[in-house]
C-alpha cells in the first residue's frame, strides 16, 4: 500500500476491510459517492413517478391511475424530489467529496458526525419507504404539508413528517461540518479570497441548513403533536391560525430553494471560467451574490402565500423584498456571461450543460418575478404555471447543475473517461425535451389550469399532451445521459490529472484521489482562477482539448 | 487560526458573582410582576430576561473569550430570530 | 492533518448545534409572539393560573446548576478531579430537581382538567388554550432538553471519572455544558414569558 494508491484501495480508518470499509468509513470521498448511490436512488424513483403523473394527465379522465392514487404520487414525486435528491443532491456529494479538497485538507472537520448525517439520510429514506407501506398509505397532502389537512386526514403523515424530520437534521448536520471544515481546516496559506467559488457556494448553503432548518423540524413536531393531542395551535375552532403554519412552513421551504440553488451555481463557477480559458469576471461580486442570496433568501417566506388572506401590508413588503433577490441572482448570470465574453470556449458536455443551466435558470428566475410582483401573482397562483417555474429553477436549474457537475468530477472521482457524444446527445435531448415539458405548462397555467389537478376542461388538452411527449423526451435524454456515464466503466479509458485544464487544487491531485487526498503540500494559488500557466501548457501541447 | 490557544478560566469567585447578579434580576423580575404596569410589564420582563441570558452567554459560556467567528455567527443567529419573529407581524399586526 | 485537537474547532461546531436549537425553539417563540399579541388578555389570565413560587423555584434551581457546571469546568482546567465530580453530580441532581417539579405542576394542571383537548380548554375560551397549548409544546420540549442535557453531564460524568476527560481533553465536558447553559437561557426566556404575563 503506497501513498499514491487512490482511495478505492486504501480504507479510511485502515482496518476495515470489505463493506465495512465503506459503510463504517471516514473518508469523505467514500462518503460523498455512498450519498451518490443514494439519491441516484431516489432521483431516478421519483422521476419514474413523475413520468407517471404526466402521463396520466396526457389526456382527460382516467388514464392510468385513480385520483386518489394520482394524489397520492405527486405528494411523493415532491418529498422525494426535494427531501432526497435536490437539497442533499449537490452538497452531500459533489460538496462532500471536493470541498476538503479544495480547501487543501484531508477530510472534513467532523468525519464520523459526517457517517452519521449519511445513516440519517438513509435512515430518514427507509422511513419514507415505510410510510408507504404501512397504516393506510402515503400521504396526499402535498409536500407542503398544509393544515388543517395534514392534521386531520387518515393517511400516514405522521411517519412521512418524521422521515422528513431526520433527513431535515442530516442536512443540518451536513451544514455544520461544512462550515467548520471552512473555518478551520483550509489551509493556513489559502486567504479568504483565494478559496474556490464552488466552496464558497457551500459555505453560504451551510449557513443556511443551519439556520432553516429547524425551522422545518419544529414545524413537522408540531403536525406530530396536533395529530396526536389535538392541541388546536393552528385550529381555527380552538382559537389557532392556520396561517401560522404556512408563515412557519415557508420560512424554511423558502430559504430551502437556496440550499437547492446555491450549490449549483457554484458548480457553474468553477465550470464556466475552466472552459472559457479566462479568469472568472467578478469574483467577489460572485461571492458577494452567493452570500446576499442566502441572506436576503431568507427575508422572504410569505410570498408563497399572496392569496391566503394574509395582510396586504404583508403582501405589499414581501412582494418588494422578493424583488430584492433577482439582484444577486442575476449578477451571477451576467458574471458567467461576461467570463464567456472573449474566452477560448472549448465545448464539452459539462460546458454544455453549464449552458443550458444558465438558459433554463434565466427563464425560472424570470417566471419567478411574474409571480413575485403580487398583482399577476394573484392570476397564476397555484397553477400549472407555478409548477413550471420552480421546475425551471429546481430542475432547470439544480437538476442541469447536478448532470453538470457529475460529468465535470467523473474523471476525477471515478479515475476514468466517458465518451463525449452520446453525452451531447444527451445532454441535448433532456434540454430539448425539458422545454417542451415544461413551456406548455407555463402556458396552461395563464389559461388558468390549476394545479394538483386529476382532470380538466377540454381546451386544456393539446397543453398537457404536448408536456406528456416532452416528458418522454426529458426521460429519454436522461437515460442516455446515464447510460453513457455508467458504460465508462466499462471502456475504462484512463482520466489524467487534469483532463478540463483546471486551477482549482482537485485538478492537481490523481484522479482518483489518494486516501489523504494530497500527495505533496498543496500550493495554494493567489488567485484560485489564474489560467495563465493552463493556456500556456495546452499551447505546448498543440491546443489540444481533452481527451476523447 | 491558532490551534494552541489557551483557554481562559474563569475563576469561582468571578462565576459566584454572575450568579449572584442572575439571583438579583430573578428577583427582581418576580417582584415587578406584582406590580400592574399594563402593557409595559411585558418588555420589562424581556429586558431583564435579556440582561440575564448575556451575562450567561459572556460568562458561562465564555462568549466573552471566543473569536471572532462565534461572536459574529452568534450574532447572525439572534438576528435571524428577530426577522423571523419581526417580520411575521408585518402579517400578524395588519391584518 | 496534525494530530493535536483543535479544541476551538469543536467549539465551533458546538455553537452552530446550539445556534439550531435556538432557532427550533425560535419557531415556537414565532406562535408565541403572534398569539400573545391576539390575546393579551387571556395570556395574562393564564399566566395567573401557573404556579409563580415554582416557576421561581425552578429558574433559581436552573441558574444554581448551570452555575456549577460553568465551575466544573474552571475545576476541571484546574487539574481537580473530585471538585469537578462533585459539581458535575450537583449539576445533574439539580437537573432531577427541575423535572419533580415540572412533574407536579404538570400533574396539578392535568389534575384540573387542564392539557391539550381536555374539555375546559375545548369548550372555554380559545385564547386561553392556546396559552396552555403553547405552555404544554415549549415546557415540554424544554424538559425534553433538559433530559438531553442530564444525559450529555453523566456521560460527561463517567468520562471524566474514567480520565478521558481530563485538563488536556476537555471538549466533552466544555460541549455538555455548553448545552446545559443554553437550556438554561431558553428558560430564562419561558419563564417570564409563561409565569411572569400581566
Amino acid at each position: 500500500m503506497t501513498a499514491t494508491q487512490s482511495f478505492y484501495h486504501t480504507p479510511a480508518p485502515p482496518h476495515l476491510t470489505g463493506m465495512k470499509a465503506w459503510l463504517l468509513t471516514h473518508d469523505h470521498k467514500r462518503l460523498g459517492l455512498m450519498y451518490l448511490g443514494a439519491i441516484f436512488f431516489w432521483f431516478v424513483l421519483a422521476m419514474f413517478l413523475g413520468l407517471l403523473l404526466r402521463t396520466e394527465l396526457m389526456s382527460q379522465g382516467k388514464t392510468i391511475m385513480d385520483a386518489a392514487t394520482y394524489n397520492a404520487t405527486f405528494t411523493l414525486h415532491g418529498v422525494i424530489m426535494i427531501f432526497l435528491f435536490v437539497i442533499p443532491g449537490i452538497p452531500a456529494i459533489f460538496g462532500n467529496f471536493f470541498l476538503p479538497i479544495q480547501l487543501g485538507t484531508d477530510d472534513v472537520f467532523f468525519p464520523r458526525l459526517n457517517l452519521f448525517s449519511w445513516y440519517l439520510f438513509m435512515f430518514g429514506g427507509l422511513f419514507a419507504i415505510i410510510s408507504l407501506f404501512v397504516g393506510d398509505g402515503f400521504p396526499d397532502t402535498g409536500w407542503t404539508f398544509y393544515v388543517p389537512f395534514s392534521v386531520q386526514n387518515s393517511a400516514n403523515v405522521g411517519l412521512t413528517v418524521t422521515a422528513a424530520f431526520i433527513l431535515g437534521m442530516s442536512s443540518m448536520l451536513t451544514g455544520l461540518n461544512f462550515v467548520t471544515t471552512f473555518h478551520r481546516m483550509r489551509d493556513k496559506s489559502m486567504g479568504l479570497m483565494q478559496i474556490p467559488l464552488f466552496a464558497w457556494s457551500l459555505y453560504a448553503t451551510a449557513w443556511v441548513q443551519i439556520l432553516a432548518t429547524p425551522v422545518i423540524s419544529i414545524t413537522f413536531v408540531l403536525i406530530v403533536l396536533e395529530r396526536f393531542f389535538h392541541i388546536g395551535l393552528f385550529d381555527p375552532d380552538k382559537g389557532g391560525d392556520p396561517l401560522l403554519y404556512q408563515h412557519l412552513f415557508w420560512m424554511y421551504s423558502h430559504p430551502a430553494v437556496y440550499v437547492m440553488i446555491i450549490p449549483g451555481m457554484g458548480v457553474i463557477s468553477e465550470i464556466i471560467p475552466i472552459f472559457s480559458r479566462k479568469s472568472i469576471f467578478g469574483y467577489k461580486a460572485i461571492v458577494w451574490s452567493s452570500m446576499a442570496i442566502a441572506i436576503a433568501g431568507s427575508l422572504v417566506w410569505a410570498h408563497h402565500m399572496f392569496t391566503s388572506g394574509m395582510s396586504d401590508v404583508s403582501v405589499f413588503v414581501f412582494s418588494l423584498l422578493t424583488y430584492l433577490v433577482a439582484i444577486p441572482s442575476a449578477v451571477k448570470v451576467f458574471s458567467w456571461v461576461s467570463t464567456m465574453y472573449k474566452g477560448s470556449i472549448e465545448m464539452t458536455p459539462p460546458l454544455l450543460l453549464a449552458l443550458i443551466f444558465i438558459f433554463l435558470f434565466s427563464i425560472g428566475g424570470l417566471t419567478g418575478l411574474v409571480l413575485g410582483a403580487a398583482g399577476t401573482n394573484i392570476h397564476v397562483h397555484d397553477t400549472q404555471f407555478v409548477v413550471a417555474h420552480f421546475h425551471f429553477v429546481m430542475f432547470g436549474g439544480t437538476g442541469f447543475a447536478f448532470f453538470a457537475a457529475l460529468h465535470f468530477w467523473w474523471p476525477k472521482m471515478f479515475g476514468i473517461m466517458y465518451r463525449f457524444k452520446p453525452a451531447y446527445i444527451g445532454a441535448s435531448l433532456t434540454g430539448i425535451g425539458f422545454m417542451f415539458h415544461y413551456v406548455p405548462m407555463l402556458i396552461l397555467g395563464l389559461e388558468g389550469m390549476p394545479r394538483r389537478y386529476y382532470d380538466y376542461l377540454p381546451q386544456y388538452e393539446t397543453g398537457n399532451f404536448l408536456a406528456g411527449f416532452g416528458g418522454y423526451l426529458l426521460i429519454i435524454g436522461m437515460v442516455t445521459m446515464f447510460v453513457n456515464l455508467l458504460l465508462s466503466f466499462k471502456q475504462r479509458m484512463p482520466a489524467p490529472v487534469d483532463p478540463w485544464g483546471g486551477t482549482t487544487l482537485e485538478w492537481t491531485v490523481p484522479s482518483p484521489p489518494p486516501v489523504h487526498n494530497f500527495l505533496h503540500k498543496p500550493q495554494i494559488a493567489d488567485f484560485p482562477y489564474d489560467f495563465t500557466g493552463v493556456t500556456e501548457q495546452l499551447l505546448q501541447r498543440g491546443g489540444e482539448g481533452p481527451l476523447p | 487560526m491558532d490551534n494552541t490557544e489557551k483557554p481562559h478560566v474563569l475563576s469561582f469567585t468571578q462565576l459566584g458573582m454572575v450568579l449572584g447578579i442572575l439571583l438579583v434580576l430573578t428577583a427582581v423580575t418576580v417582584g415587578v410582576s406584582y406590580v400592574h404596569l399594563g402593557f409595559l410589564n411585558i418588555p420589562i420582563a424581556l429586558t431583564i430576561a435579556s440582561t440575564k441570558v448575556t451575562f450567561v452567554l459572556l460568562f458561562f459560556m465564555h462568549l466573552k473569550y471566543e473569536g471572532r467567528i462565534i461572536n459574529i455567527s452568534f450574532l447572525s443567529t439572534v438576528g435571524v430570530l428577530v426577522i423571523l419573529i419581526g417580520f411575521t407581524f408585518w402579517d400578524v399586526a395588519y391584518r | 492533518m496534525s494530530a493535536q485537537i483543535d479544541r476551538t474547532g469543536i467549539k465551533i461546531g458546538m455553537w452552530l448545534f446550539l445556534y439550531s436549537e435556538i432557532i427550533l425553539f425560535g419557531g415556537l417563540f414565532v406562535l408565541y409572539a403572534a398569539y400573545l399579541h391576539r390575546y393579551p388578555e387571556f395570556f395574562a389570565e393564564g399566566g395567573k393560573e401557573l404556579n409563580r413560587i415554582i416557576g421561581t423555584v425552578n429558574t433559581v434551581v436552573l441558574l444554581i446548576s448551570s452555575f456549577t457546571v460553568a465551575a466544573s469546568i474552571t475545576a476541571i482546567q484546574r487539574n481537580n478531579k473530585k471538585q469537578t465530580v462533585g459539581l458535575l453530580l450537583f449539576s445533574i441532581f439539580c437537573g432531577v430537581i427541575f423535572l419533580v417539579n415540572k412533574y407536579f405542576e404538570w400533574g396539578a394542571k392535568i389534575h384540573h382538567d387542564i392539557y391539550p383537548n381536555s374539555e375546559t380548554l375545548v369548550s372555554g375560551e380559545p385564547g386561553l388554550n392556546i396559552f396552555f397549548g403553547l405552555y404544554y409544546v415549549i415546557t415540554g420540549l424544554h424538559g425534553l432538553h433538559v433530559i438531553i442535557g442530564m444525559i450529555l453531564l453523566s456521560v460527561s460524568l463517567v468520562f471524566v471519572l474514567q480520565d478521558k476527560v481530563n485538563a488536556e481533553r476537555f471538549s466533552m465536558l466544555d460541549n455538555s455544558g455548553l448545552y446545559w447553559h443554553l437550556v438554561d437561557l431558553i428558560w430564562i426566556f419561558v419563564f417570564p414569558l409563561f409565569y411572569l404575563v400581566l
